[in-house]
């Protein structure tokens, strides 16, 4: 379904939840609704199930205004975050509520909870209750009856939220694969960035009710157009005085410019480790080490300037106190007017020349 | 010593409970079963059994059905103001509050036959005060929050996900009321009624305020009781007592099992 959203704005009491929220969604997308808590992305996805009705603004399915189209009849599937399923039915009965609510043959509907229970990986748990499964049973039991009745837009309001983290990715794919496989335009909430990631096609940020950036997962880790969406992903340190790291002296010439400088721009070592740039290195001094289970995160203290990069378990490990060279491959530079990733200028080096 | 406290519990409920029961057993079979039928199934008192039994069925059905309504709106209800649910909250519990007598007065005071409205109906032929509606009214006031006060919990616990979901899968209120609300509410709906009808059976301050006790037209068995010990004939009024301590029994164990029932529906 091609969903468009124009000028949308929600206030719950005094609180301004959405504001001024457009975007559109091409038909068989699946996007990803990624922000802090009570960013507004629950809000935003309950306007368009017909849940919550906005302020002000236009939600159009395919074209069409639905603002005045109560839930039932707008032809979405919605998966709750707590799953919300029927307690005093059994498995097969929840997945069929929606076709019997439409009255179909009982063969039919028979057939299409086969193919669902089938396709979710539930056999044999048909004539379960809820309280019967596990969390991730319970959660395709969910999906299962949001896409019995054939909907035309799926949502899903923190899926995995209530899940642990191993599950969690197998999940994760197979959700993935279950869309695309049908084909359906999804639109899923979260405030875990590695799931947005991994599993949108696109992000939507959501902060403070505005959306703050749509992009691929890839555009928006480049080029982040607000310095919220820079520092929500990944775990970014912001340096007041950018001008006093070697490479971005000509920071100085914007007075009150900010960065934001994400682990992955840092690279860290000896003086083997950098054969080609090392004019463009300066001292530093690890200050602190943590284990993260797949790396390592390391603080670096350059000057008056304490940056975090991260590791790898393959490399030597470092130690508190260990004296370093610092590479700073990039920065996301902001003040009032601006915002714009600059290079280290001296990665160019003396030798290099353009064409 | 923890025994000896048990054995003081077990006495004293003893006192107030068993012997009673028991006392009212031996008053009713005094004259032996022919007294205990005599008391039984004489006129005032079958006349009174039934009016008990009207208004027992009557203002359960009544109560149930809108005290349903009425919970279900008080917790779900978006479009009602807040400061309106919790006026109406506060009603709710006002029976619990005031004296059944005091309910049975309002009732005179408001429809009776010197009132405007009570003239009124009474002229249209229909009586309020010392006739059945007036009964039947005092005893829904009195009654009114029951109901309400055992769904109410119930709803608020359960919360909306799972209607809301019922009503993205395509289904309209009502649908979403029998197939999704109601099977987590009917046990607590069971309890109310319960609750209810006990209440009926036992009413009397409010009934009898606005009946006046007239024989044959307005008496219940409760104020037959009442009158019959103070005309000291007191083999009709322990017959007429032990149906009702019976009932009332009756009526625990229904609930006990209702319980049973409502747990092992939980996790079966």
């Amino acid at each position: 379904m091609h969903v468009e959203v124009r000028g949308l704005n929600k206030k719950f009491g005094e609180f301004q939840a959405v504001t001024d929220v457009h975007f559109t969604i091409e038909k068989g997308q699946l996007i990803g609704l990624l922000g802090p808590s009570g960013g507004g992305k629950t809000s935003i996805l309950r306007m368009l199930a017909g849940l919550e009705q906005p302020d002000s603004g236009d939600i159009l399915f395919h074209g069409q205004r639905v603002n005045d189209l109560p839930p039932q009849e707008r032809g979405i599937g919605f998966v709750f975050q707590n799953y919300a399923l029927f307690k005093h039915m059994t498995v097969a009965e929840n997945i069929a509520f929606g076709l019997q609510v439409k009255k179909w043959p009982k063969a039919k509907i028979k057939a299409r909870v086969d193919e669902l229970v089938e396709l979710t990986g539930l056999a044999g748990f048909e004539k379960r209750y809820p309280h019967q499964l596990s969390g991730g049973q319970r959660q395709r039991v969910a999906f299962a009856r949001a896409l019995a009745p054939e909907p035309q837009l799926l949502l899903l309001d923190e899926p995995f939220a209530a899940i642990d983290a191993k599950i969690r990715h197998e999940l994760r794919s197979w959700l993935r694969e279950m869309i695309d496989r049908l084909g359906i335009t999804s639109i899923f909430v979260t405030h875990d960035q590695d799931e947005a990631i991994e599993v949108a096609d696109e992000i939507m940020i959501i902060n403070k009710g505005r959306l703050e950036q749509k992009g691929t997962p890839w555009e928006i880790y480049k080029d982040p157009k607000t310095p919220f969406v820079a520092s929500f992903i990944g775990e970014s340190t912001v340096i007041e005085n950018i001008a006093s790291l070697r490479g971005f002296e000509d920071v100085s010439a914007w007075p009150g410019t900010r960065a934001l400088i994400r682990p992955e721009y840092i690279e860290v070592g000896f003086k083997e480790d950098f054969t080609q740039l090392l004019s463009a290195t300066e001292k530093g001094r690890v200050s602190h080490v943590h284990f993260r289970g797949s790396e390592w995160l390391v603080e670096v203290e350059v000057g008056e300037n304490k940056l975090v990069t991260y590791r790898s378990l393959e490399k030597d490990v470092l130690r508190e106190g260990d004296e370093v060279l610092v590479l700073v491959h990039r920065a996301y530079l902001f003040n009032d007017n601006d915002s714009w990733v600059m290079e280290n200028k001296l990665k160019a080096g003396p030798i290099a020349f353009e064409i | 010593m923890r025994r000896l406290w048990i054995g003081l519990t077990y006495i004293v409920f003893g006192l107030l409970l068993i012997v009673p029961v028991v006392r009212i057993a031996a008053g009713a079979w005094e004259e032996g079963w022919r007294g205990f039928a005599a008391g039984l199934t004489g006129p005032e008192a079958l006349h009174a059994l039934m009016m008990t039994g009207i208004i027992a069925v009557v203002v359960t059905l009544i109560n149930t059905l809108f005290g349903v309504m009425l919970a279900v709106y008080l917790v779900r209800a978006k479009w009602l103001r807040p400061q309106l649910k919790r006026l109406l909250n506060s009603i709710v519990d006002l029976p619990f509050a005031v004296s059944p007598i005091i309910g049975g007065l309002m009732i005179v005071l408001l429809l009776g036959p010197e009132t405007t409205l009570g003239a009124l109906l009474g002229r249209m032929g229909v009586d309020i005060v010392y006739a059945l509606p007036g009964m039947l009214i005092a005893t829904l006031f009195v009654t009114f929050p029951l109901v309400i006060r055992e769904v109410m919990p119930v709803l608020q616990e359960i919360g909306t996900q799972q209607e809301e979901a019922a009503h993205m899968l395509g289904a309209y209120p009502w649908t979403t009321f029998w197939r999704v609300t109601w099977p987590s509410i009917r046990w607590s709906v069971v309890y109310g009624v319960v609750l209810t009808v006990s209440r009926c059976l036992g009413e009397f301050g409010a009934v009898l305020v606005v009946s006046g006790n007239i024989l044959f037209k307005t008496q219940t068995a409760t104020t037959l009781v009442y009158q019959d010990v103070e005309n000291f004939n007191l083999t009709e009024a322990n017959s007429v007592a032990l149906v009702l301590a019976a009932a009332s029994i009756g009526l625990l164990l229904f609930m006990e099992w209702a319980k049973s029932r409502n747990s092992a529906g939980r996790h079966g």
